[in-house]
């Protein structure tokens, strides 16, 4: 049973102090399973992105308790949370961040690098099949610099999964596509947790997005309304 | 994690600001550059100016000192006994400076293994004749190979050959100072007298120029065995044992030993050139003080290269820790940035001090005083070489601690946030 829970959050609380006390986050307390496709909603400033990078384990400043993989994140070092987010996590931000310094291929590859599981060639050959999935093998060497915003998305979303996250976490990922490229990363993610049983919790005000999504999971005011 | 990872990161980051990098290195060669070169330079005039008196002067001297007897003979009388006896000007009885079995004790110092070698000398104060006039002179009898290989002799012969006055027989290297106020020319008969009066003629064969005019003006040398005959004292005649030491610092302690042991007087060559040691001693520290200035300074440079290349690449370090690097590796990566600046433009830099010291050297530098002395002095000590690459690597380390400190401690979600 145990095994099936991919994601678990405890009564998470989280408040700024700066400049006023401000409570961001109020007892959010929710499971995710393996294999479920779940999407957050809620106004601008309810604390979606707080949230998320709360669960990435990025941010450690909250009191609850966080499990990834029916591990807790309590008490561990910087060090070791650095460890579960290259092997357990897969990140996507709003804004793509590729390293510009580096081709497409090698981004995709860097957290690979880091995990240290596979020889240098069956890793490229790992990023060249995800960027084929996500049709941008061609843009494989070339600088990341020089790519569009979409096809920037899109090597992003290959890297969050170079390593066979349990779980990848989204923010607005479809945020700066068209709906053409928004549908087609919204498949993608839809094939991934139906025949790769991987989870997948993406924050968006994308509101036709969220809806073809399994889940729906709206904060307001720091508040879970809705599971 | 392999390491090879995170140097092509480092290297990646590098070559995205290749040119203040190549800047930050360029700084460090041409610090590194000119501390060798400075240190070179200056050791290699201390140690000029110091082997113009190190190299020639025994590091110990046994002498007999003409001095009265501390045994006067009222002393021995039983009658004054109980008195305190008070003698005035008393005058030494005995003018010989004469060291007794000197052979049985240059055969000991040649045993003990703190001696590197031994050579006798004797001097005898005569008069040149020119003209009417008498010039005041000494004339130092030498064993002139000893003199040559212990005391560099040889090095300040600014005219003729020395091995002459071993094969010559009457002959003289006078110093450069007489030989111009006699106008004596190579090969030319000069007269000398004695303090007893007699006359010698003596062929000269060379000159001597020690860089200090006065004593050019007084000083010459010829063989031992002529100079005994000037003294006419017989030929087993020492007054002078001088002594060239393995260790220099050694040698007082070594004088007090050899004093007590021979019963002679013994001079020790920091006792009779004390100021000389201080001096280059005062040039080394501020040549240091210099080479490390430069030194830091381009430590700065490091510094500021890092700090700016760590604000300019926070996304790059976000995301990196954002996938699962840890601020460990994120250390690494900046601190091979710094050290490989540093060991670069060290590694260069010692190379074009290197090429600056053979420049120096080749400059023409022309000292009367120092006939053997064609271009400017370098000393290529390969420990100023050390030195330099340890301390820059010591350095930049240290000027790329802070900033990947800084960059292991960036955090991502402000970063990401941010944007
Ligand atoms: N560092 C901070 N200091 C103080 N307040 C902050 C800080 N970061 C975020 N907040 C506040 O926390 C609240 C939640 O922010 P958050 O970014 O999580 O909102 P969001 O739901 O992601 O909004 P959006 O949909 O616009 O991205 C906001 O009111 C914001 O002003
Ligand atoms: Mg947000």
């Amino acid at each position: 049973m145990k095994e099936k829970i991919a994601l678990e959050a405890r009564s998470i609380n989280k408040s700024f102090y700066k400049p006023v006390r401000i409570d961001v986050l109020k007892d959010i307390t929710f499971q995710l399973n393996k294999g479920e496709y779940a999407s957050i909603i809620g106004r601008s400033g309810s604390g979606k992105s707080t949230l998320l990078y709360i669960l990435s384990t990025m941010d450690t400043d909250y009191s609850g308790e966080l499990f990834i993989d029916g591990i807790t994140t309590k008490g561990k070092t910087d060090k070791e949370l650095a460890a579960i987010r290259n092997e357990k996590i897969g990140f996507v931000f709003q804004f793509h961040y590729l390293l510009p310094e580096f081709s497409a291929i090698k981004n995709v590859m860097l957290p690979g690098f880091k995990l240290n599981k596979l020889s240098h060639e069956e890793l490229e050959q790992n990023a060249y099949k995800l960027l084929e999935t996500l049709g941008v093998e061609k843009l494989a060497n070339k600088m990341a610099y020089k790519l569009s915003g979409g096809e920037k998305q899109r090597v992003a979303i290959a890297r969050a999964m170079i390593n066979d996250p349990i779980i990848i976490m989204c923010d607005e990922p479809t945020g700066n596509l068209d709906r053409k490229n928004a549908n087609i990363v919204f498949n993608i993610f839809k094939e991934l947790t139906e025949t790769h049983n991987k989870t997948l919790l993406v924050v968006t005000h994308d509101l036709s997005f969220a809806r073809k999504t399994r889940r729906i999971i709206e904060l307001d005011d720091g508040r879970i309304i809705s599971i | 994690m392999r390491q090879k990872y995170l140097i092509e990161i480092a290297n990646a980051l590098m070559l995205a600001r290749w040119k203040q990098t190549l800047v930050a290195a360029i700084g460090v060669m041409f610090s590194i550059s000119l501390f060798v070169t400075l240190l070179g330079f200056m050791e290699g005039l201390n140690k000029l100016l110091d082997g113009m008196v190190i190299n020639r002067t025994p590091h110990i001297r046994l002498y007999n000192d003409i001095q009265p007897s501390p045994v006067q003979p009222i002393d021995l009388s039983k009658n004054y006994k109980e008195y305190y006896n008070i003698v005035r000007s008393i005058k030494p009885a005995n003018t010989r400076k004469e060291i007794y079995n000197f052979q049985e004790i240059i055969s000991r110092l040649r045993n003990d293994n703190r001696v590197e070698g031994v050579a006798s000398k004797i001097t005898a104060q005569v008069f040149y004749n020119f003209g009417n006039i008498d010039l005041n002179g000494i004339i130092n009898g030498i064993e002139v190979e000893k003199e040559v290989k212990l005391f560099a002799f040889g090095d300040y012969i600014s005219a003729g050959k020395f091995l002459d006055l071993e094969t010559v027989s009457n002959s003289i290297i006078l110093g450069q100072g007489a030989a111009d106020v006699m106008k004596a020319n190579l090969g030319d008969i000069i007269s000398v007298t004695t303090t007893e009066g007699e006359q010698f003629s003596l062929k000269v064969v060379g000159f001597f120029q020690s860089g200090m005019a006065e004593i050019d003006k007084v000083q010459s040398y010829a063989s031992i065995k002529t100079t005994r005959r000037l003294l006419g004292v017989k030929n087993t005649y020492v007054s002078d044992i001088q002594i060239k030491l393995e260790d220099l610092d050694s040698a007082p302690k070594l004088a007090l030993e050899y004093e007590k042991f021979f019963k002679l007087n013994a001079e020790d060559i920091q006792t009779a050139n004390a100021q000389f040691e201080t001096g280059s001693g005062v040039r080394s520290i501020i040549s240091y003080a210099v080479g490390i200035t430069l030194l830091i300074v381009s430590g700065f440079g490091i510094y500021n290269i890092l700090n700016m290349l760590i604000y300019e690449k926070m996304d790059t370090i976000a995301i990196l820790k954002a996938t699962g690097f840890a601020g460990s590796d994120v250390k690494k990566i900046f601190i091979f940035i710094s050290m490989s600046i540093g060991i670069s433009g060290a590694v260069l830099g010692a190379f074009l001090g290197f090429l600056m010291s053979l420049g120096i050297d080749a400059i023409p530098f022309s000292a009367p005083s120092l006939p053997k002395v064609n271009t400017y002095p370098i000393d290529y000590g390969i420990e100023y070489y050390i030195i330099a690459i340890i301390f820059a690597i010591a350095m930049t380390f240290l000027a790329g601690w802070m900033p990947a400190k800084k960059a292991s401690n960036v955090d991502p979600v402000i970063i990401i946030r941010g944007k």
